[in-house]
């Protein structure tokens, strides 16, 4: 990470992102700029460094924000109507950590709605382009923050992740995405998306810049009671020898490239000695369905709160409480959005509840307990991060089905709590990203962080 | 009567907490501004959590062990959804399917026992305020702790039902985890009455909601005892249905029919993680546990009247203080009939006397240093601010109140009184066998003394006095 010292000021450091975002504008990367806040931030920095004051370990350092993270500095949309209005009184958990290391937010990155969708075509405020071409998608959710980093605008982005939102863009755009354990950032401030598999995560260029923000932002938070006890930074270190691979994902619905990428990864591992261990997990081909059905019931709950009643959105012409309700969310909801409501709304009414979420659920404990055994047998799991490379803006939009099979490979690790590292391995003949992930045991972050290091 | 009632009650406790269920805000919203007692968890803010209140979950076991309830060392919390203005987060965090606490029962004062289905912590919601074309929300009850309480079907009469609440009530003020503030919705009541003729299966039931005296409580179930009993002899059915309660008129009013009931989606709360309390940590919480109503009526059976004891058991402090001193049978007696009788005896009750004061008080009485109107004149002065820090002693005297007793001086004094020419026809009449006279006697020895003698020995002295002379 580079950060501001006496020589290079975070003056200019914020300036050089403020103005490599502009000249990037037809991406749509950002919902927002930050410049005035984060121009004082950075001549803040600058006086502590001159007074020979600590400025902290990302002393200005320009990020994104992906738009869902909850700070007083602008509004918090995430990428939607209902919430475009939203000042937010309070600063979320992990926001706070990085600015307290003298981190500056340089602007508010595109997602999909609520972070529903693969693409970060379901934006209120249109879909942001993938770096590499600008006819494809970002991937998605957190589509700005993979591009903003992508293209360096800035040194790294936040992002949330609930089924695949930072690893598969991540991949997309040939960057580092990781999904830590579920729990070891907080999530308070954070729009919530699906409570018991939304975690928070960041897009960097490098496994060494991803540990450095870990080691800041991880931690027991009384105000998220989700969060794990503090270990990333007690993590004793792991001698890696064994590492799997899944046999069932070898087949002809990968993409050949993604296929070859891996092959060849898993070749470069085995000179390096380690031991390649063919995994049998029959169970994760029901995780897609599982994941429609759990994730839609908590989206369906998490947004019962935007209602027109207190904040933001509140549709004009509504004549009574039940228009309020209807047209406001009807008119401030994206259509993605109102699709998992539905969906949510569905499972979890009286006389499917047992056929669909309960079972659901016990079909969870199946797929955390098939990776308990598989861990057994190895260190970590190394797959691809989604069966294809980035897709053409609007092929998928109008087929929902095929845009949830991109989560395929990305959402079973959420079920199962796993952290879950997202590394660029190389392009395509067409010059688009291959992305792979490698998958620990839960609080196995700081040790997956430190293989990446030594494969780099 | 022909039908057999059957009665189970649902009562929602406020828990008197700091602060709220989920959140670090005042519980305490009494005479503050509307929406001044609101945190962005409160308000559901997007990306807001909860944070359970360890104080809530203490209360909740304790207000489980004053009903005898096994205390579940499981308990998890769900969300129930529906859309209003009075639920910010569109859904009610609620234990109903795991409750923290479990079976147990409620003794009445006659005996009968009530048993509880079980207990379980939810939070509350706001208030609206409606006017002609528009409504107000006030937040600041959101989110206040309830403990919702589900009797078993085993109440038969009104006057039962009547009785389960005020036991219910007691017993919650003496566990100390609410105001007991009824008129405020400290406690609400929800009534579910049915009629069934003997021998046949439970009636159909309606459910009278949100009634805050025990009174209306009782009154509710005779008025819906007579209109089901009306429909049923009729050969009319009973529609299931929630009623209001219309204190002024009397009566019950349908609301809505259970059959559009709502669908409430509950699922699992996944903010919260599932609440494992270990055997210690129960017993931890249940440390200097209190007495209760029923530990107090068998520790004061034979000593207090029995009407004096169901007075004094509507106030947890009275009883405490009666259970610290020495003669609670006197003290007993100046709290019903001099200390409840005051003005202001609600504001007396948050500072009582100590014991030491009260037993001192109760030993100058027994000694007869004191009259029984100079008592309760030293009693009364033990609440007043200027001087309720000094001991009972020290008041009598500043009252100048302490009765003589010295039989010397009371002597002299009656010597003095013998000796003057205004009493000679008195003493002339007694001694002639007018017994009544002696009372104008005493009269003027205790006039001589200016009040401080003890008229029940001045008079064996006077007797004496004048049998010699």
């Amino acid at each position: 990470m580079q950060i501001a010292t006496k020589e290079v000021s975070a003056v200019d450091m914020v300036k050089t992102a403020l103005e490599k975002a502009k000249r990037f504008e037809n991406y749509n990367i950002f919902i927002s700029l930050n410049e005035e806040n984060a121009l004082r931030k950075a001549k803040e920095i600058d006086e502590k460094i001159k007074k020979g004051e600590n400025p902290g370990r990302l002393a200005g350092v320009p990020y994104a924000l992906k738009d869902n993270f909850l700070n007083p500095e602008g509004n918090s949309t995430a990428a939607s109507k209902i919430l475009e209005p939203l000042g937010s009184p309070i600063t979320a958990t992990a926001v706070e950590k990085l600015e307290k290391e003298g981190a500056i937010m340089i602007g508010r990155a595109n997602l999909d709605a609520f972070a529903h969708g693969s693409s970060t075509e379901n934006s209120y405020f249109g879909p942001t382009k993938n770096s590499k071409d600008e006819a494809r998608v970002a991937g998605g959710s957190s589509g700005g923050s993979a591009v903003a980093v992508a293209l360096d605008i800035v040194q790294f982005a936040t992002g949330t992740d609930t089924g695949g939102s930072i690893r598969q863009p991540a991949s997309f755009n040939g960057v580092f995405g990781f999904k830590p354990t579920y729990g070891t950032i907080s999530r308070y401030g954070v729009v919530a998306m699906a409570s018991s598999t939304d975690v928070i995560g960041f897009f960097t260029k490098s496994a060494d810049d991803m540990d450095l923000l870990m080691s800041i932002c991880a931690g027991q938070d009384p105000k998220d009671m989700t969060t794990l006890p503090d270990y990333y930074n007690q993590t004793p270190a792991k001698d890696v020898k064994r590492i799997g691979v899944i046999k069932d994902f070898d087949n002809d619905k990968v993409a050949p490239e993604i296929r070859e990428a891996l092959k060849s990864e898993v070749k470069k591992l085995e000179s390096k000695g380690c031991e390649i261990v063919e995994l049998d997990m029959p169970t994760l081909k029901y995780a897609l369905a599982v994941y429609y059905i759990i994730v839609p019931a908590e989206v369906s709950s998490n947004l019962s709160r935007y209602d027109g009643i207190r904040y933001a959105y509140r549709s004009d012409d509504a004549k009574d409480l039940a228009d309020v309700y209807s047209k406001t969310r009807n008119d401030g909801f994206m259509p993605e959005n109102k699709r998992r409501i539905m969906i949510g709304n569905f499972v979890l009414s009286s006389g499917f509840y047992d056929a669909y979420y309960l079972k659901a659920q016990k079909a969870r404990t199946k797929i955390i307990e098939e990776y308990s055994k598989a861990f057994e047998k190895c260190d970590f799991i190394l797959t691809p991060v989604a069966p294809n490379p980035a897709f053409k803006l609007g092929e998928k939009v109008n087929d929902p089905v095929s845009m949830y099979l991109e989560d395929v490979m990305s959402v079973p690790i959420n079920l199962a709590g796993l952290p879950s590292l997202s590394l660029p391995v190389g392009e395509t003949k067409d010059g688009l990203s291959l992305g792979l992930q490698l998958i620990g045991p839960r609080r196995s972050d700081k040790n997956i962080l430190a293989f990446a290091k030594e494969l780099a | 009567m022909k039908y057999e009632i059957t009665i189970g009650i649902e009562c929602h406790v406020q828990l008197a907490t700091k602060t709220k269920l989920f959140s670090e805000v005042d519980n305490d919203a009494r005479g503050k501004e509307p929406n001044s007692c609101v945190s962005p968890v409160d308000y559901a803010l997007p990306g807001m959590l909860p944070r359970l209140n360890g104080e809530a979950i203490n209360f909740a076991i304790r207000a489980g062990r004053a009903m005898n309830c096994k205390i579940n060392g499981q308990s998890r919390f769900d969300r129930k959804h529906y859309f209003y203005p009075d639920s910010p987060k569109g859904y009610q965090i609620t234990q109903f399917y795991h409750p923290i606490i479990g079976e147990g029962y409620v003794e009445l004062p006659d005996g009968k026992k009530v048993r509880i289905e079980h207990a379980h912590l939810e939070g509350d919601a706001g208030k609206l305020t409606h006017f002609d074309t528009y409504s107000l929300v006030d937040l600041n009850r959101v989110d206040t702790p309830l403990l919702e309480i589900v009797s078993m079907p085993d109440i038969h009469s009104a006057k039962d039902a009547h009785d389960y609440c005020k036991a219910l009530w007691r017993l919650m003020c003496f566990a100390g985890v609410t105001n007991g503030d009824l008129y405020n919705g400290n406690m609400r009541f929800d009534v579910n009455t049915s009629l069934a003729k003997p021998g046949e299966p439970l009636g159909t039931r309606t459910e009278v909601k949100n009634l805050n005296s025990f009174r209306s409580v009782e009154r509710a179930v005779e008025y819906e005892v007579k209109r089901q009993a009306k429909l049923l002899d009729k050969g009319e059915k009973v529609v299931q249905e929630t009623r209001g309660w219309n204190d002024a008129t009397g009566e019950t009013t349908g609301q809505r029919s259970k059959e559009e009931a709502k669908d409430y989606r509950y699922m699992p709360e996944p903010d919260l993680p599932p609440l494992n309390l270990s055997a210690e940590f129960i017993a931890k919480q249940l440390e200097n546990f209190p007495l209760m109503p029923s530990d107090y009526r068998e520790k004061f059976a034979g000593k207090i009247a029995d009407d004096t004891l169901e007075i004094l058991l509507d106030y947890p402090a009275l009883m405490q203080k009666l259970a610290e001193v020495k003669d609670a049978k006197r003290v007993s007696n100046w709290f019903a009939s001099v200390l409840l009788a005051e003005e202001k005896s609600a504001e007396y009750l948050n500072d009582l006397p100590t014991a030491k004061q009260l037993d001192d008080l109760a030993e100058m009485t027994e000694k007869a240093e004191l009259s029984s109107t100079g008592a309760k004149d030293v009693f009364l002065h033990l609440f007043d601010p200027q001087m309720k820090t000094r001991d009972a002693r020290t008041i009598a005297k500043e009252l100048n109140v302490l009765q003589e007793n010295d039989s010397s001086a009371l002597e002299a004094i009656v010597d003095q009184v013998l000796q003057d020419p205004a009493c000679a026809k008195a003493i002339e009449d007694f001694k002639n066998g007018q017994e009544k006279v002696l009372g104008f006697l005493v009269g003027q020895v205790m006039k001589a003394s200016q009040g401080k003698a003890n008229p029940a020995a001045v008079q064996p002295i006077l007797r004496q006095k004048i049998t010699d002379r």
